[in-house]
């Protein structure tokens, strides 16, 4: 063994390595396995009835000619699930939902009966044939006048409930009422603030959409009483948890297996009608049932985001500093309340919108409301609702810059939380670990010569036959990611923590399992490279496994920016764990005390004594062979570990656009990304990432929008309508970073994969208004789409006609 | 429904199949043939995660029956590698970390596959055009278009042919 530290550090490829994925090898050979790739002997396939209408009674349903189609087995509707108290389920945010339509529609596109049959394509007949008589009733599609006295009393269900799972409800449509900070103290500063800005804006109800769509493959087994559902679920162990309750099976008897998944980004958080429905048709017929939405279905009944009518109000002085924030919210969560959130918090952590600015007294309010949407609000992307509250101070720090007419990273660099004031407590109550804005700022302005990009904007401006306004955005955001500390986050009473148990086996192999689930985020190469580094393996020989709640320990899964934060720190820990008890068994083989043995990448040596050590392999063989007396064989742990706090991603993201004047079109000429993730443990996966966020970023703010008429018609729910931006139109993306570690994480890491969405939405709006600035516009709203910005030149006077 | 009897070459092997003539040749790879690698993304030819390769053209699977392809040679991400090596397309995906999810791939690969033939050298922008019927939700792209340019320099280094 005559390998040198550096070969023997470089063969483990530990943290810090950009190793290549272990996933890829089945992706790229077709041999993934999703859940339409499922197929089980017997199985049968179920689609859906939906409803044309958004709100309307249901007069009757036939379901005569559907049945008469050969190969159809079965059609379902809410009086079949009634005697299994299953027409309505419990939502993730405290309110219910119909399963399939009970007497009433609430939307367009919701669930209203199932069709089962024996393939895909009789089931997609027999749903044509479906008869349902439908009586329209008037619909409400904007959360305002949803509120007004007079409006139609949408959900009749709940009548006469004037308490909600979050307090006080103040009309029928009115869900809940949320607040965070101290409303006197922000009033006060509004009151004797020297300098003032107000501002509206709409951040539009978008979709995650990922390229597959949801679905599952549903067995139930009558002789041995199991159930088995294969999944698109972010989060496996909670829905076996939730469908256990729901159908009286023990959990030990319900199998929920999330395999491969195509993506999730927020959609596969919730339970779905769809999972519900093809359960019970598995338990009722007995054989397995498929559903697989279509991407109509995706796009117009599954959790979708956003959809926040904000309005902010700023004190700052004449020099720029802010004395005070006030927020108010009107959210618009559709039909039933079905949020994908930490229980006790109906908006998300929305009231991170302090930011990375230091800012005495801040006060938000958010008001929930129900409307004939679809219902959601998931975190598309984002941890809870930070992507609002991000894009709500930026937006407010820019609007503060203009009227005082400063420069938007002067006045974000005067108002920084400073680096030597972390751990920094927020007005609204969160405390942030650790960051060091000042430093990422500069670092941008030189990357790509702030000064240089102003001074060729200035001449544009004065240059009335420049055929091109140029605009250069800014933001400098913090999310909080990482739910949560159980004290205050869990999901239907179970706490927030996340959960790891590793096995080494003789050989000096080991295999993860964890409470998480990949959706292309890398788990596996990531995973295995911070076992590799706290316990001296190779990450080649650690398998990790996910997804099986049969046989992974219970974790809440990956949403939220998570999976590093709190299932990473799991392994951390569970990998401290099983050094422990190897360093008593190394201490027995070289026979000297646990004192005597220092670790060096791979082995423990004898102090001072190089040649005498032993290797992480050879103690993982002896603790199955010969370990010290009195002491287990194996060399196994597990760790469920519970955050004691949040971290605190942060990231500054600079933007050049240009609009031409004689079309309205944009061009982001660059766009530049410092992130600080804390510890990186996989550059390569976490550059991936970036550029993954920062591209649904540019989606969301250039051209996303499920846009509804008065009669709540979703306006656009196929991709040919919905923008998914294609390698066309995709800016290139530059990347750079600091690192700034979490001091709380045992790794010091804070995750990444959403950083890039939330941050960048801000910088695209950040970068269009700027090039209106000189013309005195301090707001747009999204999506920047061709013709908005169009009208906008024309409004301003500048468009070339 | 009456069934129809159809032959088409399937990555190489000629088979001869009874299939309802409605079926798309999306599900006729899928659930006839098992071949679960070509996937289904819209349902409505928009983001070509069902992309397969039909006598020489890029072809979205999910907007043409089987039927249609009697007589074809169809080829799809199972018939990329042969004789157990990796094709320089797949080997490129891997090494430039082109796939996330892994839910578009194989339809990029394929349309990489023939774009490659249709332009063995292509710049950036000829890539961007060339595969802009290919979505992608978690990659940004870039590393995709780092891949196709990989596998063009070793297939050009190699002088190997794109088609296997």
């Amino acid at each position: 063994m005559n390998a040198s530290i550096t070969e023997r550090q470089a063969a483990l490829m530990g943290m810090g390595d950009s190793r290549l994925r272990k996933e890829d090898a089945r992706f790229i050979q077709g041999k993934g396995n999703y859940v339409d790739d499922i197929k089980m002997p017997g199985m049968l396939h179920m689609a859906i009835v939906r409803s044309p209408f958004a709100h309307a009674r249901i007069k009757g349903i036939n379901k005569a000619k559907a049945l008469a189609i050969p190969g159809v087995l079965a059609v379902l509707t809410a009086d079949d699930l009634k005697p299994l108290k299953l027409h309505w389920m419990p939502t993730l945010a405290g309110d219910v939902q119909a399963v399939l339509a009970d007497a009433k529609v609430h939307f367009q596109m919701q669930e209203v009966a199932v069709v089962i049959a024996e393939d895909r394509y009789i089931a997609d007949d027999a749903v044509q044939a479906v008869e349902v008589e439908y009586e329209e009733l008037p619909a409400v599609v904007d959360p305002h006048k949803a509120l007004l006295p007079e409006a139609p009393v949408l959900r009749e269900d709940l009548a006469g409930k004037s308490e909600g799972a979050h307090g006080k409800r103040y009309h029928p449509n009115h869900i809940f009422t949320w607040e965070a900070g101290d409303q006197a103290a922000a009033d006060a500063a509004l009151a004797k603030a020297e300098v003032k800005v107000e501002q509206k804006m709409f951040y539009p109800r978008v979709h995650p959409c990922p390229l597959e769509t949801c679905g599952c493959v549903a067995s139930f087994d009558p002789i041995r009483g199991e159930l088995t559902t294969y999944m698109t679920s972010q989060a496996p162990h909670v829905v076996r948890t939730v469908v256990s309750m729901l159908s009286g099976i023990p959990e030990s008897k319900v199998r929920i297996i999330s395999p491969d998944i195509g993506g999730g980004f927020g959609n596969k958080v919730p339970i779905y009608p769809g999972y519900v429905c093809a359960i019970v048709a598995s338990i009722v017929l007995g054989r397995p049932v498929k559903w697989v939405e279509d991407r109509i279905e995706n796009i117009s009944s599954t959790g979708f985001a956003r959809d926040y009518h904000m309005s902010g109000e700023l004190a700052a002085t004449k020099d720029g500093k802010i004395t005070g924030l006030k927020v108010n919210v009107i959210a618009d969560h559709g039909a039933f309340d079905s949020c994908a959130d930490p229980s006790k918090f109906p908006a998300g952590m929305f009231h991170i919108c302090t930011g990375s600015y230091a800012i005495p007294s801040a006060y938000c309010r958010v008001d929930g409301v129900y409307t004939n949407k679809a219902p959601g609000g998931v975190a598309y992307r984002c941890s809870f609702r930070v992507t609002e509250a991000v894009y709500l101070i930026e937006r407010m720090v820019d609007v503060l810059a203009q009227k005082l007419n400063l420069d938007k990273a002067e006045i974000r660099a005067r108002n920084f939380i400073r680096k030597e004031q972390f751990p920094y407590k927020s007005a609204l109550g969160f405390e942030y670990d650790s960051g060091d804005y000042h430093t990422a700022l500069k670092k941008v302005l030189d990357a790509v010569d702030y000064k240089g990009l102003r001074a060729e904007q200035a001449a544009k401006r004065a240059d009335p036959k420049s055929p091109t306004l140029m605009g250069i955005g800014l933001v400098s955001f913090t999310e909080v990611v990482g739910a949560g500390p159980s004290k205050i986050c869990d999901i239907l009473g179970v706490g927030m923590f996340d959960s790891c148990e590793i096995r080494v086996h003789p050989t000096g192999s080991a295999i993860a399992r964890m409470g998480t689930i990949s959706q292309g985020q890398g788990h596996q190469t990531t995973y295995a490279q911070i076992i590799a580094t706290e316990l001296g393996l190779p990450s080649e020989v650690i398998q990790v496994e996910e997804g099986d709640t049969s046989t992974a320990p219970y974790g809440l899964g990956t949403y939220g920016s998570r999976s590093t934060p709190v299932a990473g720190a799991a392994i951390a820990m569970a990998s401290r764990k099983i050094h422990a008890k190897a360093k008593k068994i190394a201490a027995h083989l070289l026979e000297v005390s646990e004192n005597d043995l220092d670790w060096e990448i791979d082995r423990f040596k004898v102090k001072g004594n190089d040649a005498k050590f032993k290797t992480m392999k050879d103690v993982a063989w002896a603790a199955y062979h010969q370990p010290p007396a009195g002491m287990e064989p194996g060399l196994e742990a597990v760790h469920y570990y519970d955050p004691p706090n949040f971290t605190f991603p942060f990231g500054i993201y600079l933007c050049v656009v240009d609009i031409s004047k004689a079309t309205g079109e944009t061009a982001i000429r660059r766009f530049y990304a410092l992130d600080d993730c804390g510890t990186r443990i996989n550059p390569m996966i976490i550059e991936g990432q970036i550029h993954g966020g920062l591209t649904e970023g540019f989606a969301v703010a250039m051209g996303q929008l499920l846009s509804f008429d008065e009669q709540g018609n979703i306006q656009g729910n196929t991709l040919m309508d919905y923008f998914l931006p294609t390698m066309v139109e995709t800016p290139r993306w530059e990347t750079d970073h600091t690192v700034t570690p979490s001091p709380h994480h045992p790794i010091g890491a804070k995750g990444v994969a959403e950083s890039p969405h939330v941050g960048s939405i801000p910088t695209f709006t950040s970068a269009v208004v700027d090039a209106f600035a000189h013309l005195g516009v301090t707001h747009m709203e999204m999506p920047h789409t061709s013709a908005r910005v169009w009208k906008q030149l024309q409004a301003s006077g500048v468009a070339c006609e | 429904m009456s069934k129809q009897l159809i032959s088409m070459s399937v990555n190489g092997k000629k088979l001869e199949q009874a299939v309802e003539p409605r079926t798309l040749l999306v599900h006729f790879l899928r659930e006839q043939l098992n071949l679960t690698g070509t996937h289904i993304g819209c349902d409505t030819s928009h983001c070509g995660a069902c992309t397969v390769d039909v006598d020489g053209k890029s072809l979205k699977a999910c907007t043409i029956l089987a039927v249609q392809c009697h007589g074809s040679e169809v080829m799809t991400v199972e018939g990329l590698a042969q004789g157990g090596a990796l094709h320089a397309i797949q080997d490129a995906f891997y090494k430039e970390h082109g796939l996330q999810c892994g839910f578009c791939t194989p339809g990029m690969m394929i349309r990489a596959y023939r774009l490659l033939q249709e332009n063995p050298n292509p710049s950036e922008d000829e890539i961007r055009i060339g595969m802009s019927g290919n979505l992608c939700r978690c990659t940004g792209y870039q590393n995709i278009i780092k891949a196709v340019q990989h596998a063009a320099k070793t297939l050009s280094a190699s002088g190997l042919k794109v088609a296997a």
